[in-house]
């Protein structure tokens, strides 16, 4: 009962505390602008010729890497900074409830982002013959990396009181999520690292998992993998805040 | 009510609040005393289960707030140091906004808000962000915070730290207002306020518990309590004798001596009452009293006792 009121009341607010800033409209036109100019310009779209959007979604781990933590640097950290912290975690609000709340709105709010880019498949069809069920699949394996990049983002926030650390840390470990499986990193690994301890890391990565959904495998197991990391990281959020709380 | 039983806090090696135990009552304004550092916060923080106890226990109506935080925090409004708030919300959003935490759901939370607004007089800044308020507003919206569900208990930590003159009285008066059928456990170093709005007062110094008392009893505990300043037209020597005769009076001194008025100051022997002798005394040798006063006893006189004896004990022990 709680957990819905509470998570939903949470949610609205820091919905609102995006849109009441700048900050939603800048982050929506650079992820916009970035995301085409990446398609178009770098990967040359039209001059592949080819009506599929692998060139768009090649380019989302980069972007999340810099654009989420910037999402996720305030959730936490400026509660602390503020001490409202103290505020909400008074008002018989739980940790738990409070990190659905956050994560469902700031989640949305990148799912939003996700939905603006509908000019670029729509171009893709007019372009040519796409498959769609791949360009579905490609945007489900997109926001699902949004989620996990959000719910490490979600973790540092929690860790500090400064955004910019938190922001700093996100990158890092977002940075090791993807570098520890993407290819040219793994194929230099193997040069002088046993291949079982390359593909024991690489195994955390975000990349495999990224990879095969985009090419419109949806396999049980990247769905398992995105959810284990997301509840993971939101796990280790909880257990943050509980022991700054006592809880 | 609220039962404190035993409470201790350490944080590493620091022991902040040091086996507290005390009872509070449905009706009382409770003052929380003491100079800073002394550990009145982490008091308040146990009670409002944000902190949890080194150990000891804390009940709120029954409810044993370290097993059940949530249910506790249902009966309790909690103001916490400094008012924190969510700066970039209006007045009206962020009161919504812990209207639904609370439990208001559609119109009944706006409502809820609006009923909120009005009894805190806080509809002249309703639209405005909360970082563009002053410390009165701010502070109040704070207080509003706290009465939005109606609860059994305000802990309010420092409620008029930092404001003027006027705006401390606004908050205390709305203090007052609230005051009955509910319990409040205020903290302030603040000695005025404590005689102006609390039926009962605890001085904490240094994470023990030094004094639970009525203001009107612990003021008798300052040193000057009771001593009388007389001002009469009678001869200097006199009078010096006439009045150190009285049988309570361990001592006369004289603060000035002119030709025709004495004023002399009477110090009673254990903080009797020396008016009705002293003008006893006078009026049976036809000396004329042109002034009167009794030392009423001044709380921080009570409080410095108490604060550095113990600072002065720690340095000798
Ligand atoms: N989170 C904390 N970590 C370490 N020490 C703390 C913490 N909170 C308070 N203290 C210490 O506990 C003591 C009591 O502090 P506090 O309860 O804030 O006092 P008061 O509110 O009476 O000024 C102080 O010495 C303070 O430094
Ligand atoms: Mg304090």
């Amino acid at each position: 009962m709680d957990m819905l009121s509470h998570g939903r009341a949470i949610a609205k607010r820091e919905w609102s505390a995006y849109f009441n800033s700048p900050v939603a409209y800048i982050f929506i036109v650079i992820f916009l602008v970035l995301a085409g100019f990446f398609t178009f310009s770098v990967s040359g779209f039209y001059e592949v010729g080819q009506a599929d959007l692998r060139s768009f979604f090649f380019w989302h781990p980069w972007l999340y890497l810099i654009l989420v933590p910037a999402v996720a640097m305030r959730l936490w950290a400026e509660e602390r900074r503020q001490g409202t912290i103290e505020l909400l975690f008074t008002t018989s609000v739980t940790p738990a409830q409070a990190i659905a709340g956050k994560m469902a709105a700031a989640w949305a709010f990148l799912g939003l982002a996700l939905l603006l880019t509908f000019p670029i498949p729509l171009t893709a069809g007019w372009l040519g013959r796409p498959d769609w069920g791949v360009i579905v699949s490609g945007y489900v394996a997109s926001f699902l990396l949004a989620g996990a990049y959000l719910a490490v983002g979600m973790f540092t926030s929690a860790l500090t009181r400064n955004q910019v650390i938190s922001f700093i840390l996100a990158v890092v470990l977002g940075l090791f999520l993807i570098l520890a499986g993407f290819q040219p990193v793994t194929d230099l690994l193997s040069q002088w690292a046993p291949g079982w301890l390359v593909d024991g890391v690489a195994a955390f990565s975000f990349m495999p998992h990224y990879e095969a959904m985009q090419r419109g495998v949806l396999d049980a197991r990247d769905f398992v993998y995105f959810a284990s990391v997301t509840g993971f990281m939101l796990f280790l959020t909880h257990l943050v805040l509980g022991n700054r709380t006592g809880r | 009510m609220i039962k404190v039983e035993h409470l201790v806090k350490k944080f590493g090696l620091r022991t902040a609040v040091n086996d507290v135990s005390f009872r509070v009552e449905k009706g009382t304004v409770l003052g929380f005393l003491g100079p800073n550092g002394a550990g009145k916060t982490t008091t308040i923080r146990m009670i409002a289960g944000y902190l949890p106890p080194t150990s000891g226990a804390v009940e709120v109506n029954g409810i044993d707030v370290v097993a059940d935080p949530v249910a506790a925090q249902k009966q309790i409004g909690y103001m916490p140091e400094n008012t924190p708030l969510y700066d970039e919300m209006t007045v009206e959003a962020f009161l919504n906004f812990l209207a639904e935490i609370r439990g208001f759901a559609g119109a009944d939370r706006r409502r809820q808000a609006d009923a909120i607004i009005d009894k805190c007089m806080l509809s002249s800044v309703r639209h405005q962000p909360i970082e563009t308020l002053s410390k009165g507003y701010r502070r109040r919206t704070c207080l509003a915070q706290t009465l939005i569900h109606d609860p059994a208990v305000l802990l309010l930590d420092e409620p008029t730290e930092g404001l003027d003159p006027n705006q401390k009285q606004v908050v205390r008066e709305m203090i007052e207002r609230m005051a009955q059928n509910k319990i409040i456990v205020l903290s302030t170093h603040v000695l005025e306020e404590v005689e102006a709005i609390c039926s009962r007062v605890m001085i904490i110094s240094e994470g023990r518990l030094q004094v639970d008392s009525r203001p009107g009893d612990l003021k008798k505990r300052a040193g000057g309590y009771n001593t009388l300043t007389i001002e009469v037209v009678a001869p200097a020597a006199e009078a010096l004798q006439a009045f150190a005769e009285i049988p309570d009076v361990a001592e006369v001194v004289s603060l000035s001596s002119g030709s025709e008025k004495q004023v002399l100051r009477l110090v009673p022997k254990d903080r009797q009452s020396l008016a009705v002798r002293a003008i006893e005394v006078a009026s049976a040798r036809r000396w004329l009293v042109t002034e009167l006063r009794s030392d009423p006893g001044r709380l921080d006189d009570v409080f410095r006792q108490i604060t550095i004896t113990d600072d002065v004990g720690r340095k000798t022990a």
